[in-house]
């Protein structure tokens, strides 16, 4: 797609707050969520799962199981299609294992009975017999040459040598001359950071409700990121068309990426084709912490050179992420991401893929950048620190640009970084005064930004109010902004536009809701649909004056003639040609369908003050603001939203949020209360501020907001401790015990 | 499993001793619920004991009180007269959980979990509070600290049940103070706790102590040097010291996805001198 | 196992069910009684989703069952509003933005309504450790408390 310079300025919708459509819906407890639809016959589906982190199965027994009064159904792996690649085969294996249970909590038969205690009694009697295998959980004992192998045939050609066949792939990115960067540092700093595996931690758990008969034929309702991604996946696995099965988004109790792809649906299918009913399936809350799909943990070697006055003369980075039993693209982007912040001449990253027996990671809000940049961004504090230099100076001499060659290769068009820098400087909590055991952090952060496939539909009523129909699920007030989007196009007020997400069969496809892509991509084409509406109006209304349509204008609602030569004519407004539409050729709608590219990537930049409690460890995090470039904030409140629960979720992952994986490969902490999310008593305000530096790639210059608010926290915390103090923490998150060993460690 | 709600203490003992498999008592159910559907517990009896009378009351007794068994957390608090005499004991039973949790938690449920980390228990144990025990023989007193027995084990026997847990009296220039730590500020199992008990004398000196601590030991410990180190000290930096350092000594504690043993010993150290310096102003506030 | 027959009353109406002696209050609102606005987040009493009050003391549905409410009043979020008018806590919900999914909403409107008519003029503070027990993972929490301080003085004005 050819960049759309007519960057529109002066807004009349765009910028304000209006009300969103679906809120009187989620205020008073009527939005319909995963778990809240239910269906005549409807059956419940239960899984039975690994205890184990890898077993070989040597067999399955249901036939107790089948036995018992009220079980309808029975599966296992042998129930799947037969396909021998690709990522639908991955999302399958994971969901069910077939020989070999790859984790702790992998699925191995389900179940769908009447109700739920029979469908947890045929569990009971289910007898699964297993060969209990060697089993690693982290980073390192995985890339031994003599570890077990968690799941072999995946290592490609770019792997490294020398290790395991847990190591599947490398992917390197950089430029320029490491060697002679590095002669030029007046000092040189490599430290090897490590992050813990976090799980997006949505309040809301997989729940779906399927239906499906015995020609194939299926009705599927989930709460998922991608209707369309789902329904491509299930077809898959099933062995059926994509025709065959409409699929319904329901209300999203929040995903973060982690509702990306498929854990249950297709169990729920399979259940329902064969006991001839409708099946609902809910994931528990252990489930959804064992078997759905967390981050990746990471260990990461960090070396940045610098000049005595803060110039970064090189860096160099190897990043080793594991991300379960299936490989994933977590490395790929992660070393993309790692130096995105820099304008450096000499620059590599190099992202290793590693198995290991936990569940098959899934995205989580800008994934990989989080762990990535906090390596960097804690060494080059620690740059800062050791040459006595300031920290947002440092950023700011370094800082890429427009103009500025990438770490990942592309050159950066129009970017708001120094905008975002320079907006921190001289805000007043740069500036505050520290008390004991007070210090303050701040770190970058960056993520690309998605485009992406997209359609959109909208339709004018005769009454002159506006339908528009898209398809990606509205995970944070996306409905809001997209009506806005077209009112301002159109030029007709807010509460004129209904947008509704609609099901696999009401519009073309859509990619998932991701990278941050929906305000921009759904945006876009909304408004290339508005315009495609205008274009019509226009020709109506030349229709009604008897003059060519191109002597039609379209302005702040009301189709105009060109100018005294086109004729003397009264506006017509929006709702008087749509009245008379049926006269003049029929329903005027428009539609786009795009796949979007230009959806220019966003950087940000938090500072953090905390205050450490010197004898037990504890971070109490004093004040938080986060800095954003919005290009343009369509509705502020959802885009501070955005920075705000990125950033607390990044406060989270920093100070307390890890899989703790016990000896025997069993997760610990498969719940609320030890896999431990901020609380409302643990934070102080998060202030926002949105820069608004336009993105050339799109008609009112949005940029993605979602996901690169959750990358600074890490990087930005870790240095306020850290300096707090007084001894350089490199592990996350830092709970108190390891802070507090630091702390002793220093004292000697 | 069957659900009863018997009115009186007889019926309600009668029902759990002549249970022939497992039987539970109910009261705010927070971790009993828990445990039957994620601990793989499946009771076949729940006898609920809150409509028996005077399970829900807190009553005056010997210028102390005695708090039924299934006083909630947030009926405690509200308790103005209990929280003078032992404001130890009830913000202890305060950090129970969440708001909803306080809603249903009692004193005795969190005792007979038998958990270490439980909070009120280091708060009951340093109050020197005595459980009321009915049973299939009549009624029995039992101190605090002599009900769990082990992680998940009580003393009580089969048919009993607490009914009561009373807190006796003290003079004026007493008081007492409970902290644990948690990674956050609300929500989480103590990683380590401790209580603190004292009276002063007019000078401000420490007659007499009772020092607990919770999450260190297999049980909640009563630690005597502990208490030693407070009586006959005005709390100054020495006593404190050694406060501290008996409170370090006496831990047995485990490493575990809540914290190390190092963390475990150093921590509830600075928590119990903590606790002694907020329990000498309360003292110091009464008197 | 014998079902239970229960009398009890919601958001003002009498109703009646009958449950298994193990059913949770909350699987009986939603499954039963088609009152989905109480979620089940964690089951286990850590999220809050399924807050409501019984008796006037806000609990979570998930750790009571629905044996216990004999007899007990129960509001849940359906009956927050009434008919058309939304209670000020719910107005200025929307109107500071504060919910994003919405999952966690109902519990937490639940629990702000609770706080408000015990304590009409909480502390930031205070609103944040009452509300500490009602995880939300969207909004950082923060025009979450913004709307309760809102609603609060809104209603102390009123």
């Amino acid at each position: 797609m050819a960049l759309d310079h007519d960057t529109k300025r002066d807004f009349k919708i765009i910028g304000t707050r209006p009300l969103r459509p679906d809120g009187i819906d989620k205020v008073t407890g009527r939005a319909q969520y995963g778990a809240d639809q239910s269906a005549a016959g409807m059956l419940v589906a239960k899984m039975l799962r690994s205890p184990h982190a890898h077993a070989k199965i040597l067999s399955i027994d249901t036939k107790a199981a089948e036995a018992l009064s009220g079980v309808k159904a029975i599966i296992t792996a042998a129930d799947f299609g037969d396909m021998r690649k690709g990522e639908a085969m991955n999302v399958r294996d994971h969901i069910m294992a077939r020989d070999r249970a790859l984790y702790d909590g992998h699925g191995v038969a389900a179940v769908a009975a009447i109700n739920e205690a029979t469908a947890k009694a045929a569990l009971a009697l289910i007898k699964v017999e297993y060969e209990i295998l060697p089993h690693v959980t982290e980073i390192a004992d995985a890339m031994r040459p003599d570890a077990p192998v968690v799941n072999a045939g995946f290592v490609q050609e770019n792997a490294p040598k020398g290790y395991s066949e847990n190591v599947v792939s490398a992917h390197e990115f950089g430029h320029g001359d490491l060697a002679a960067g590095f002669a030029k540092a007046d000092k040189i700093i490599s430290r090897t950071l490590k992050t813990a595996a976090t799980h997006q931690g949505y309040i809301e758990p997989h729940a779906c409700l399927a239906s499906m008969g015995p020609d194939g034929r299926g009705e599927l309702w989930c709460c998922t990121q991608g209707q369309f991604y789902i329904r491509t996946l299930c077809a898959e696995i099933l062995g059926i068309e994509e025709s065959q099965l409409r699929v319904t988004a329901s209300e999203i109790g929040g995903g973060f990426g982690g509702k990306t792809t498929a854990f249950i649906e297709p169990v729920a299918l399979v259940l329902s084709r064969k006991a001839g009913h409708p099946v609902k399936m809910v994931m528990d809350r252990e489930e959804v912490f064992k078997a759905s799909g967390p981050t990746v943990s990471s260990e990461i070697d960090v070396k940045i050179g610098m000049t005595k006055d803060g110039r970064i003369t090189a860096g160099q980075a190897e990043l080793r992420y594991q991300g379960g039993a299936f490989p994933n693209m977590t490395n790929w982007l992660g070393a993309q991401c790692a130096f995105a912040a820099y304008d450096l001449e000499a620059v590599n990253a190099i992202g290793i893929n590693i198995l290991t027996n936990r569940p098959k990671q899934a995205a989580y809000r800008a994934p990989g950048a989080p762990m990535a940049i906090y390596a960097i961004e804690a060494v080059v504090d620690e740059l800062c620190e050791e040459l006595d230099l300031d920290p947002l100076d440092v950023r700011l001499k370094n800082a890429a640009r427009k103009g500025t060659k990438s770490s990942y290769g592309p050159t950066f068009d129009e970017i708001g970084l120094v905008a975002t820098l320079e907006a921190a400087k001289i805000h007043p909590h740069y500036a505050a005064p520290l008390g004991p055991n007070q210090a303050r952090g701040l770190s970058c952060g960056f993520w690309f930004n998605f485009g992406g496939n997209t359609s959109v539909s909208l339709g004018i009523n005769f009454d002159g109010t506006v339908g528009i129909t898209e398809g990606n699920p509205d995970i944070g007030g996306s409905r809001a902004s997209i009506s806005m989007m077209a009112a301002e196009e159109l030029g007709i007020p807010y509460d004129k536009v209904r947008t509704i997400v609609a099901d696999t069969n009401s519009i073309g496809h859509n990619d998932v809701t991701d990278g941050s892509r929906v305000t921009f991509a759904v945006g876009l084409a909304t408004i290339k649909a508005a315009r495609a509406a205008i274009k019509e109006m226009c020709k109506r209304a030349a229709k009604m004056w008897g003059i060519d349509e191109d002597a039609v204008i379209w302005e702040d609602g009301y189709a105009k003639p060109a100018g005294q030569n086109a004729g003397e004519f009264e506006p017509l407004s929006l709702a008087k040609i749509a009245r008379k539409s049926a006269n003049t050729g029929g329903p005027i709608a428009g539609h786009h369908e795009v796949n979007a590219d230009g959806a220019g990537v966003s950087f940000g930049v938090h500072l953090v003050d905390v205050e450490v409690d010197p004898e037990t460890g504890f971070t109490k995090v004093l004040r938080y603001t986060v800095f954003q470039d919005a290009g343009k904030a369509i509705h502020p409140d959802y885009v501070e939203g955005q920075m705000q629960g990125g950033a607390v979720q990044g406060i989270g992952w920093a100070l307390n949020e890890e899989y703790i994986y016990g000896a025997d490969g069993k997760l610990q902490n498969a719940g609320f209360l030890d896999y431990r999310i901020p609380v409302a008593s643990d934070l102080p305000k998060i202030d926002t501020v949105i820069l608004e530096i336009p993105n050339p790639g799109h008609p009112y210059g949005v940029r993605g907001v979602g996901e690169t608010s959750i990358v600074p926290p890490l990087a930005a915390i870790s240095n306020a401790v850290s300096r707090a103090i007084g001894v350089r923490m490199d592990q996350l998150p830092m709970s108190p015990p390891r802070v507090l060993k630091a702390i002793k460690g220093a004292k000697g | 499993m069957q659900y009863a709600a018997p009115e009186t203490t007889a019926e309600a003992t009668r029902l759990l001793a002549d249970s022939p498999g497992t039987a539970r008592v109910l009261a705010g159910g927070t971790d009993l619920l828990v445990q039957m559907k994620f601990g793989g517990l499946a009771p076949d009896l729940l006898v609920d004991i809150k409509n028996i009378k005077g399970m829900r009351d807190v009553t005056p007794e010997d210028g102390g009180f005695r708090v039924g068994a299934a006083v909630s957390g947030a009926e405690m608090g509200e308790h103005k007269a209990m929280r003078a005499l032992w404001p130890g004991v009830v913000e202890a039973v305060e950090l129970i959980g969440s708001t909803q949790v306080q809603g249903r938690a009692t004193m005795a449920g969190n005792l007979c979990n038998a958990s270490p980390a439980a909070d009120s228990v280091p708060a009951m144990v340093a109050a020197n509070a005595i459980a009321r025990i009915a049973g299939p023989d009549g009624e029995r007193d039992c101190p605090v600290q002599d009900i769990p027995t082990a992680p998940g084990k009580t003393s009580l026997q089969k048919g009993e049940f607490i009914t009561s847990i009373f807190f006796p009296a003290r003079p004026d220039n007493a008081s007492d103070a409970y902290l644990r730590f948690i990674p956050r500020t609300e929500m989480d199992i103590a990683v380590c706790s401790a209580g603190v008990s004292l009276t002063l004398d007019t000078n401000g000196t420490c007659t007499d102590a009772r020092v607990s601590l919770g999450a260190v030991a297999a049980t909640v410990l009563l630690v005597q040097d502990a208490a030693n180190a407070l009586i006959g000290s005005k709390l100054d930096d020495s006593a404190l010291e050694a406060l501290g350092a008996a409170c370090s000594a006496a831990c047995n504690p485990i490493d575990d996805k809540r914290g190390t043993i190092e963390f475990r010993r150093d921590v509830t150290a600075v928590l119990a001198k903590r606790a002694a310096k907020i329990a000498q102003s309360r003292a110091g506030e009464r008197s | 196992m014998k079902k239970l027959h229960i009398n009890t009353s919601i958001n003002g109406n009498s109703a009646e069910f009958l449950c298994d002696p193990d059913a949770t209050l909350l699987s009986v609102l939603r499954d039963q009684l088609n009152l989905t606005g109480a979620k089940e987040g964690c089951g286990s009493g850590d999220c809050g989703a399924c807050s409501v009050t019984v008796n006037g003391r806000l609990v979570a549905s998930c750790l009571v069952l629905a044996a216990e409410v004999e007899g007990a009043e129960i509001t849940t979020i359906e009956g927050m509003a009434e008919g058309e008018v939304l209670h000020p806590l719910q107005k200025k919900f929307l109107e500071h933005a504060a919910l994003q999914c919405g999952v966690c909403t109902p519990g937490i409107l639940v629990a702000a309504k609770a706080l408000l008519e015990k304590n009409p003029d909480p502390s930031e503070t205070e609103v944040r450790f009452w509300l500490a027990g009602n995880l939300c993972r969207c909004t950082g929490y923060d025009k979450i408390i913004n709307a309760v301080m809102d609603a609060a003085a809104e209603m102390r004005g009123a």
